[in-house]
């Protein structure tokens, strides 16, 4: 549990962070609260030659909610959201998933950019990312560029975020509606057995609009169009319910580990999008 | 003089003796971060050795390259099994009569086994260097199924043993068994399971964990080759017999030898045996002449130090058609691993096992029980309990849960049915115990009570109704257990490790002032010795608790003994205490008579003086006797006030309690959540109620890991499974249940005090708990038996086995 040798680099900018990776290369890896990365590094299943620590960067702390939109930055740490006010406000989803995130220690160092860069399908920020239709912004050395929640994902690991590229801020558009975060997980600090972020819109009691996405069931968070769809319009009731979990069923592909075989993990994906669906719906 | 004598309650408050619930001294430093661990300890010129890990469960090894990592600046050695060879060194005797490799030794049998030791200037270095020792392996096929072990084509294991019919134990009749051990009578037995009435049979498996203290494996071994004394500090529940293992194998004098165990961050049986880590730390130590360390890390300490349990079960019980239990059979696999390692007293190759007749008035009963070699880690120590006296309780506490839903009968009256019953004590049981004392009619009543037994049946019963309406998915689930522990090995008559009687002891040393040192020859490990046994002592000798010193684990300085584990600190050094104390006390009396001008007849002991009879007027507190011992000529008595005993107990203790468990389990996750969870215990004379209650809270939270999730997994090809603290479980504050703790006092007749021990009883009650309440839920819907742990997915299949998924 010790990891090999490493440089460690501490710039005070976006852009001297990119300048240190773009110089590195594949030896270089940025570290935000480095708990998902120092595990992986003490596991010597990462071997990174130069920390570019990101602490430095004062630039990309901060959450503001304006004219509807609101803006995280990259270095707000799980706890920093869960404290913000602001952001309760505007989304509380995000303090009801953030609270759901391992133990406070870890969600005092563990930041939104970090969990969201990680590419790890366990991370929960990923697929809470995908229900609001966020938008990531990444910088790099020609500039930055914006790249949808919804597209970010490819696979384990493997994201849309290029090397020398770094995520300094993350934007949506303050939900309207009901919400919910259902986590099932075997005991604080562990990672989803299977979770589910829902937004409900209603209209008198009629579903108006939903976003609906699932975490920890594939190799990458699933955003569940077609679950989604089939709530449209009705009037949240159990055979709408029903259909919408058989309509995620298919868009979900667990693997078998440690929490279960893949029959369970349906099983309990069904459950925590309907408990899910049923508290959105409470609160719409 | 008179008028200042403070009354007779006040001084014996002041004395802070049995029964106070004195605050534990040892937390001053805990708290502060002051306590001196092994890993805190710096040496000048202080090495660091890491191992080498075989990532195959099996494979030969066919050659060993460090070039490459002796290349690396700060890398001092890299030891293999050739380096030891020389020395004989390169396998080690085990505490169970096996021999057990140091380093590879031309093959591995387990993931994890240690095959090269690299020495260098600091961890960092070390760890580098493991990565660059370069180990060529040609896989071999793996068994890590004990049943598997036993085909006539498994594959063969042990080599070394090639040819050896004869192991440690007994006959082996497989290349992959060690011992078949027997216990009662077989024909008896099946004579009356052949015409009982009912019988019920099930297979009960106790799961592979492991203890996972808090602080890993270490040591640091330090040989001066100046005056030839070789001194190693580390986590060992059992000092002294280290001490004297390391001399036999290494031939050092034992005087030469000093072990000391600093302050120790939980054992639970993970610190009792002998790892290859000290053998090479030493070895390293000698080699190089500076002190070097060796310190396991989390996943080190999963996979390769000792692991605990994994019995597999079968019984058959019997009984009359309204409930009287007339036999008992069962019949054991265990999976011992690679090596057998289990740290057992040597007569008793499967611990007490044979306490399996539980709580309960069984004539007749057979034990058998066959130890197998598997691809495994080796181990089989007592987590967190007298050896494999878990195991039993579970084992009983099942099929008595088994039995009564075969007679359809309340499985709380069927245990009150069956209790041994107070005027049966002592009683002898089917499988050759001498239970001590126990009322286990009054436990049992009290704890039905305290839980509304009554009432919880009635609501589990409504709930049972709604659920098959469909207005709840929830179920509740009532877990009973009855356990009788047997602890405090032991006797040296039948007990002994490695040829070592297991007696322990204390040396007591009064100074003039009227304070005093008691050095003991057991080591706490989390348990408050420091705190309760200078309790024991207060009482014994009128000295208050806070001037008296308690030390352990120093091998130099304090008695012989055979260490901490299966609850035989308080039964067996607690008693040695006691008696030391008796023996500053009769010498205390001839000095007080002497400086009364009396007969010693003529004065009489009270609290924390003598006294004239008759005259209470006339005293010797022991503050002046202390100081008379030291300043007096007195004909006839040698100065000082000091004392030692060595105690030889009579018998074991047998702590008892009533545990109760109610659950709510949702059938669509899987998902638990423990409403209340009543744990009375029943530990003789108690010594520090607070001390006793931390014991509990403790020993419950490790039964609810283990009965609710925590295992040490493996998958077909050896690899663990669950070899971090992220799968392996650890309750948190969060999800570690509320207890009820209650207690009633039986105390041992053989006991100097009448003290039992607790430290264990927690897990050994509680893991059935736990474990009934989960098949207590869906006993209405037909299960019988499901194995531990249960965790979400297999409670979820239980609900699906049974069609509660609709
Ligand atoms: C015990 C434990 C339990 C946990 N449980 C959960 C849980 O239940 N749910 C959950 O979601 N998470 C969980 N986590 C993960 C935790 O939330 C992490 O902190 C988070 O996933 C990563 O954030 P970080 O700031 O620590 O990132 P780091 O570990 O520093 O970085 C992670 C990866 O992202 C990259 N990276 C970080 N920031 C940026 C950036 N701004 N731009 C580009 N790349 C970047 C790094 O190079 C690295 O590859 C747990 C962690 C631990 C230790």
């Amino acid at each position: 549990m010790i990891p090999s040798r490493f440089d460690y680099h501490r710039p005070d900018s976006v852009d001297g962070a990119v300048a240190l990776l773009t110089k590195y290369g594949d030896e270089a890896r940025a570290i935000a609260g480095g708990h998902s990365l120092i595990p992986m590094m003490k596991l010597r299943m990462a071997e990174v030659q130069h920390l570019v620590d990101l602490q430095g960067i004062d630039s990309m702390k901060g959450v503001s909610v304006a004219g509807g939109t609101v803006t995280i930055g990259a270095m707000m740490t799980q706890h920093e959201l869960i404290a913000n006010e602001a952001l309760a406000k505007a989304a509380p989803i995000i303090r009801e998933a953030s609270l759901q995130i391992a133990d406070p220690q870890v969600r005092y160092v563990g930041t939104i950019g970090g969990n969201l860069a990680n590419g790890d399908p366990g991370n929960d920020m990923p697929g809470l990312m995908q229900c609001l239709d966020a938008t990531y912004v990444l910088a790099g050395p020609d500039g930055t560029r914006e790249v949808a929640a919804r597209d970010f994902y490819e696979a384990a690991y493997f994201t849309a975020r290029s090397d020398d590229e770094i995520l300094v801020s993350v934007r949506f558009t303050a939900p309207k509606g009901g919400y919910a975060y259902e986590k099932q997980k075997r005991k604080i600090g562990d990672y989803a057995t299977a979770a589910a972020a829902v937004l409900i819109e209603k209209d008198g009691a009629t579903c108006a609009a939903t976003s609906i996405a699932m975490t920890n069931l594939s190799d990458t968070p699933v955003w569940c169009e077609a679950a989604g769809a089939a709530l449209v319009g009705s009037k949240l009731d159990k055979s709408a319910i029903d259909a919408a979990v058989a309509a995620m069923l298919p868009t979900i592909d667990p693997q078998e580990d440690n929490r279960g075989p893949v029959e369970f993990k349906k099983h309990v994906a069904g459950v925590m999008l309907r408990r899910a669906i049923e508290r959105a719906a409470s609160r719409a | 003089m008179n008028e200042m004598t403070p009354p007779k309650a006040e001084r014996a408050e002041a004395l802070k003796g049995l029964g106070t619930a004195r605050k534990r001294v040892e937390d001053a430093r805990f708290t502060q971060g002051k306590g001196n661990y092994v890993d805190d300890l710096k040496l000048p010129g202080m090495l660091f050795g890491d191992f080498v890990r075989s990532p195959y469960a099996h494979a030969r090894v066919k050659s060993i390259n460090a070039d490459k990592a002796k290349a690396i600046p700060g890398v001092i050695a890299v030891l293999t099994a050739d380096d030891l060879r020389p020395l004989n060194l390169h396998w080690m005797p085990t505490l169970a009569g096996d021999v057990q490799m140091v380093l590879a030794d031309g093959k591995v049998l387990f993931q994890g086994q240690e095959v090269a030791f690299v020495v260098a200037e600091d961890r960092y270095i070390a760890a580098d260097a493991v990565e660059l020792v370069e180990v060529e392996y040609e896989e071999l096929p793996v068994v890590v199924d004990p049943f598997k072990a036993q085909a006539d084509d498994a594959p063969v294991l042990r080599e070394d043993l090639a040819g050896k019919t004869e192991g440690a134990h007994g006959p082996r009749r497989h290349h992959n068994h060690i011992f078949t051990w027997e216990q009662g009578d077989k024909d008896a037995t099946d004579a009356v399971l052949g015409s009982a009435d009912v019988v019920a049979e099930e297979m009960v498996y106790y799961h592979r964990t492991h203890p996972c203290p808090l602080e890993t494996c270490g040591c640091v071994a330090s040989m001066d080759k100046v005056n030839g004394k070789l001194t190693v500090h580390g986590t060992f529940q059992a000092p002294h017999a280290v001490r004297t293992v390391a001399s036999l194998i290494s031939g050092i004098a034992e005087h030469n030898i000093r072990i000391i165990s600093p302050d120790i961050g939980g054992g639970f049986g993970n610190k009792v045996g002998v790892y290859p880590g000290y053998i090479c730390a030493i070895v390293a130590s000698i080699v190089t002449g500076v002190p070097v360390k060796w310190v396991e890390d989390r996943m080190d300490n999963l996979m390769a130090t000792a692991f605990a349990r994994d019995y597999w079960m079968k019984g058959k019980i019997a009984a009359t058609k309204d409930g009287k239990i007339t036999g008992l059979w069962c019949h054991v696999t265990a999976d011992h691993g690679a090596f057998d390692a289990c740290a057992d007293p040597t007569k008793f190759p499967a611990g007490f096992f044979n306490i399996c007749t539980g709580s309960y008035d069984i004539p007749t009963a057979y034990l058998a029980v066959d130890g197998i070699y598997t691809n495994k880690a080796p181990g089989g120590v007592a987590y967190r309990c007298s050896f494999r006296v878990t195991e039993a309780a579970y084992f009983i506490e099942r099929m008595i849960e088994v039995l009564a839903i075969e007679l359809g009968m309340d499985a709380a009256e069927l245990r009150a049915k069956n209790f041994i019953k107070k005027e049966q004590f002592p009683y002898q049981s089917a499988l050759g115990w001498e239970y001590d004392s126990g009322d286990y009619h009054t436990a049992w009543d009290k704890a039905l009570s305290a839980v509304g037994y009554t009432e919880l049946r009635k609501e589990q019963a409504e709930r049972v109704e709604a659920f098959k309406r469909g207005e709840t998915r929830k179920l509740l689930g009532i877990g009973l257990c009855h356990f009788t522990e047997i602890v405090g090995a032991g006797p040296v008559k039948n007990c002994d490790i490695l040829g070592l009687g297991m007696f322990d002891s204390c040396e007591i040393r009064i100074h003039p002032t009227g304070s005093a040192i008691a050095r003991l020859g057991t080591i706490s490990q989390g348990q408050g010795h420091a705190t309760t046994f200078a309790q024991i002592l207060a009482s014994e000798i009128g000295i208050s608790a806070d001037d008296i010193t308690i030390e352990e684990g120093d091998t130099d300085t304090a008695p012989y003994g055979l260490g901490t584990y299966g609850s035989r600190s308080t039964p067996v050094a607690g008693a040695a205490t006691a008696m030391a104390g008796r023996k500053i006390r009769a010498k205390a009396q001839m000095i007080a008579a002497y400086l009364l001008e009396v007969h010693d007849n003529d004065v009489e002991w009270d609290i924390d003086r003598f006294m004239v009879k008759g005259a209470p007027e006339r005293f010797k507190t022991m503050k002046e006797i202390a100081f008379a011992s030291y300043n007096q000529a007195i004909p006839g008595l040698e100065p000082g006030l000091e004392a030692v005993s060595y105690y030889d107990p009579p018998n074991m203790t047998y702590p008892f309690g009533a545990y109760i468990c109610v659950m709510e389990i949702d059938v669509d996750t899987g998902e638990h959540e423990i409403r209340q969870f009543y744990a009375l215990d029943d530990c003789g004379t108690r010594i520090n109620p607070m001390i006793i209650e931390g014991q509990v809270h403790g020993g419950a939270t490790e039964g609810y890991a283990i009965a609710m999730g925590q295992e040490l997994a493996y998958d077909d090809m050896g690899n663990v499974k669950t070899g971090t603290l992220m799968d392996f479980f650890i309750p948190t504050s969060w999800e570690t249940p509320h207890y009820t703790t209650d207690h009633t006092v039986t105390p041992s007749p053989h006991h100097p005090i009448g003290a039992k021990g607790v430290g264990e009883s927690p897990n050994v009650g509680s893991v059935p708990a736990f474990s009934n309440a989960v098949h207590d839920a869906f006993r209405p819907f037909g299960l019988k038996q499901a194995h531990m742990p249960h965790d979400h997915w297999r409670i979820w299949k239980i609900a699906r086995d049974l069609g509660l998924h609709g």
